[in-house]
């Protein structure tokens, strides 16, 4: 997150990390774009940090969700059952969820909500 | 349409029994699309012709297209409903959340009929509907905002989109709005009173969902082509930078914005409300509307000093565009941005249609000038070009006060006019108030035969700029009024903001439309436009609308525009032509 305080909240990003997970719609979208209470007061962008020690992946009781070296986890799909806890474990709200599979949607760390932001609110960096 | 494409679903919801159910619709959207062209179809099927638009008979229709979701800027709502302020169509556009909430929360269109028994919001999340008691948000004043109550009862943030009501549209006022968001609105034609006649408050929709597409690579192409465009043309620099109110300068210097109710196009000082002027002194933050790059919503800042307290300050923001800088500003004869900000902050708190209320106040204040009405009729307000105080005061006086007069004139100043007098002076077309170009024949005629008399039905005015250099003749004019609303029909049935209109061009929208599974031909896209066109004055007849007897106001004739003085030779031709050729169509 490169500065929340130019953010226009025009969710491009969100349509861009839906995309970046072949889906055209918001539902798989792992970023999140909130109001800080109200338009006027600006807005927030949860993104996932590609945390060296993820807490979604600790909370996931099948181990599904593999660390990367690179940052963030990776989602071995047939091991995942649904039951969302990684989502409830990351405090970025940073974790799509697809209804249709009933499984998470995880950050790639693809870096596109970044590439399509006008405003430069997003920035990427590779570990 | 793509087979389980939500698209197809039309929500109903019965305010009087408190129920809601679902209908597959495809056949509506296959052959209208979206948009205006699918809630007009949904008007004829649920609206009576004869009844009270304050009826709960009356429907609220809401609807989006297929690129909802799906294209950026496609982001827009229509909403249609038998307009309290002209007694036939009500047709109105709005951006914010709305379009992309309903799209995501898995419909094309909704439906709300009845009246509920006590005040009452509805909240829409994807599947469920739930009535909830809005009697402790009935009657909230100024200052206290119904959206950060509903905010924080409600789930959905960030996604979900807010719609409410003010004070003006509780009280049944036929020019109140609803706002969307705090800066957006369905403004003209009186919503916001139809909400108040079912005791309806607010409705809040939320959803999240994927859309299909045909093909996703090339979806994926088009999608990332059309973001450059949006964000690098030429075409969306004005909306980028100053916005809208980039149009106040080069207009005033072309002798194209109304002044004091149009008694003259000059005015000293009126680069002190110019965008730059705005941008420069107030421009607190841009916003945009969900899934729109260009953010052209901008936000000023006004800081107030509270009178009773040193050292005690309020900053609020309030959105500025042309139309408001032109009805709340030239239009009263006000040069000062700060309080041109005020009376956007009073509009706002009562949630009244900006363009009426400012064509409204003008008109009070040269039918005082004039002696139509005086100060016991206004409860001892004198109106007066340029002070803000005096118009503040009248527009609390509009909303609250019970004398004849202000109770008159919440029915607009065609109603006021016809009993007190003032007419030829009173700017409104097919009883709507004048929007603010008076660029020349385009705009005057197109505002009269729109059909919703709104300068965003064929962009008169940019046909004015064109006829500034190549003179028009009465046909060319009629020609172009007719081929430019139709061909918006089939924007506004994807519900694409008009803005982006020269980047969506008839070539990409046929992409666009192939990507969400459908597969009209040239031929038929212009003949859906034309169908729309015409059904539209085919309900506004069935309301009683006379096209027979439609007139320029005779104002118009005696200040030149920017082409110099109207000529009623001219008008009155056109005005025969076009009436022939709508006619023709029905
Ligand atoms: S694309 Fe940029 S400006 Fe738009 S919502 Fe995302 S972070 Fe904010
Ligand atoms: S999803 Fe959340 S918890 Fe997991 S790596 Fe990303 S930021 Fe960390
Ligand atoms: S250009 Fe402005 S009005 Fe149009 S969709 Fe974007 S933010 Fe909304």
């Amino acid at each position: 997150m490169k500065d929340n305080e130019k953010c226009v909240g025009c969710l491009i990003c969100m349509f861009a990390c839906g995309r970046a997970h072949q889906a055209a719609g918001l539902e798989s979208s792992c970023i999140k774009v909130r109001s800080q209470g109200g338009i006027s007061r600006g807005f927030s962008v949860f993104v996932c940090r590609g945390c060296d020690d993820p807490p979604c992946a600790r909370a996931c009781p099948e181990d599904a969700l593999i660390v990367r070296k690179t940052g963030g986890v990776l989602l071995k799909e047939e091991r995942c059952t649904g039951c969302g806890y990684c989502v409830k474990a990351c405090i970025l709200d940073a974790i799509g969820w697809n209804n249709g599979k009933n499984k998470p949607v995880i950050c790639i760390q693809c870096g596109e909500c970044a590439k399509s932001c006008h405003y430069k609110v997003l920035e990427f960096v590779r570990k | 349409m793509i087979k389980e494409d939500p698209l197809n679903r039309v929500l109903y919801i019965d305010l009087t029994k408190k129920k809601f159910w679902i209908e597959e619709r495809p056949e509506l959207f296959t052959k209208y699309i979206g948009g205006t062209g699918v809630a007009i179809r949904l008007l004829h099927e649920n609206c009576p012709n004869d009844i009270d638009p304050f009826s709960p008979d009356n429907p609220i229709i809401f609807a989006v297209g297929p690129l909802n979701g799906l294209f950026p800027i496609a982001s827009k709502t229509v909403a249609m409903f038998k307009s309290p302020h002209t007694g036939n169509l009500g047709e109105s556009h709005a951006g914010g959340r709305s379009a992309i909430a309903i799209r995501m929360a898995g419909y094309g269109a909704i439906v709300i009929k009845g009246k509920s028994e006590r005040p009452c919001y509805i909240a829409i999340h994807s599947d469920k509907v739930y009535f909830r008691d809005a009697t402790t948000l009935w009657g909230v004043k100024e200052g206290l905002s119904v959206g950060s109550l509903i905010r924080r009862q409600e789930p959905g943030a960030g996604l979900r989109t807010i719609m409410r009501i003010g004070p003006a549209g509780e009280k049944l006022i036929s020019y109140s709005c609803v706002t969307l968001e705090t800066y957006r609105h369905f403004g003209r034609l009186g919503l916001g009173a139809v909400f108040g006649s079912k005791n309806l408050k607010a409705v809040v929709i939320s959803g999240k969902r994927d859309i299909n597409v045909t093909n996703f690579k090339e979806y994926k192409q088009l999608y990332e082509e059309l973001l450059l465009q949006l964000a690098e043309s030429e075409k969306m620099k004005k909306y980028h930078e100053l916005g809208t109110p980039a149009n106040i300068l080069p207009l005033s210097f072309s002798k194209g914005i109304p002044i004091k109710n149009l008694l003259t196009n000059e005015i000293e000082k009126i680069e002190n409300i110019s965008g730059e002027s705005f941008a420069e002194k107030h421009l607190g933050r841009r916003v945009a509307c969900s899934h729109c790059p260009v953010a052209c919503i901008h936000l000023a800042t006004l800081r107030k000093p509270y009178e009773d307290e040193p050292y005690f300050y309020r900053t609020v923001y309030l959105s500025y565009d042309y139309e408001l800088i032109y009805a709340l500003g030239s239009m009263l004869g006000i040069t000062s941005s700060e309080d041109v900000l005020k009376l956007i902050e009073a509009v706002e708190d009562m949630g009244l249609d900006a363009i009426s209320t400012g064509v409204i106040l003008a008109w009070i204040t040269e039918a005082f000038e004039k002696g139509i009405i005086n100060e016991t009729m206004t409860d001892g307000i004198v109106p007066e070009w340029g002070n803000t105080e005096c118009y503040v005061e009248l527009i609390r006086k509009i909303v609250y006060s019970n004398n004849e007069l202000f109770n008159d004139l919440r029915r607009g100043i065609d109603y006021t006019s016809s009993k007190y007098g003032g007419k030829d002076f009173a700017l409104t077309y097919g009883k709507n108030e004048m929007p603010g170009y008076h660029t020349g024949y385009g705009a005057h005629i197109g505002y009269l035969f729109g059909a919703r008399h709104s300068h965003l039905d064929s962009a008169g005015y940019a046909i004015d700029r064109e006829a500034m250099t190549t003179q028009k003749t009465v046909e060319e004019l009629v020609e172009r009024i007719i081929k430019e609303e139709q061909w918006r029909q089939i924007l506004s049935s994807l519900v694409i903001c008009f803005f982006a209109r020269e980047i969506y061009t008839s070539d990409v929208i046929h992409k666009c439309l192939k990507l969400s599974g459908f597969g009209f031909s040239e031929e038929e896209l212009s003949e859906i436009g034309r169908e729309i066109y015409a059904d539209k004055y085919r309900f506004k007849i069935k309301c009683g609308f006379d096209i027979d007897n439609l007139s320029l106001p005779k104002r118009v004739f005696e200040i030149p525009t920017s082409l110099g003085f109207i000529d009623k030779d001219f008008t009155d031709k056109a005005i025969v032509l076009l009436k022939e050729k709508i006619k023709s169509l029905l």
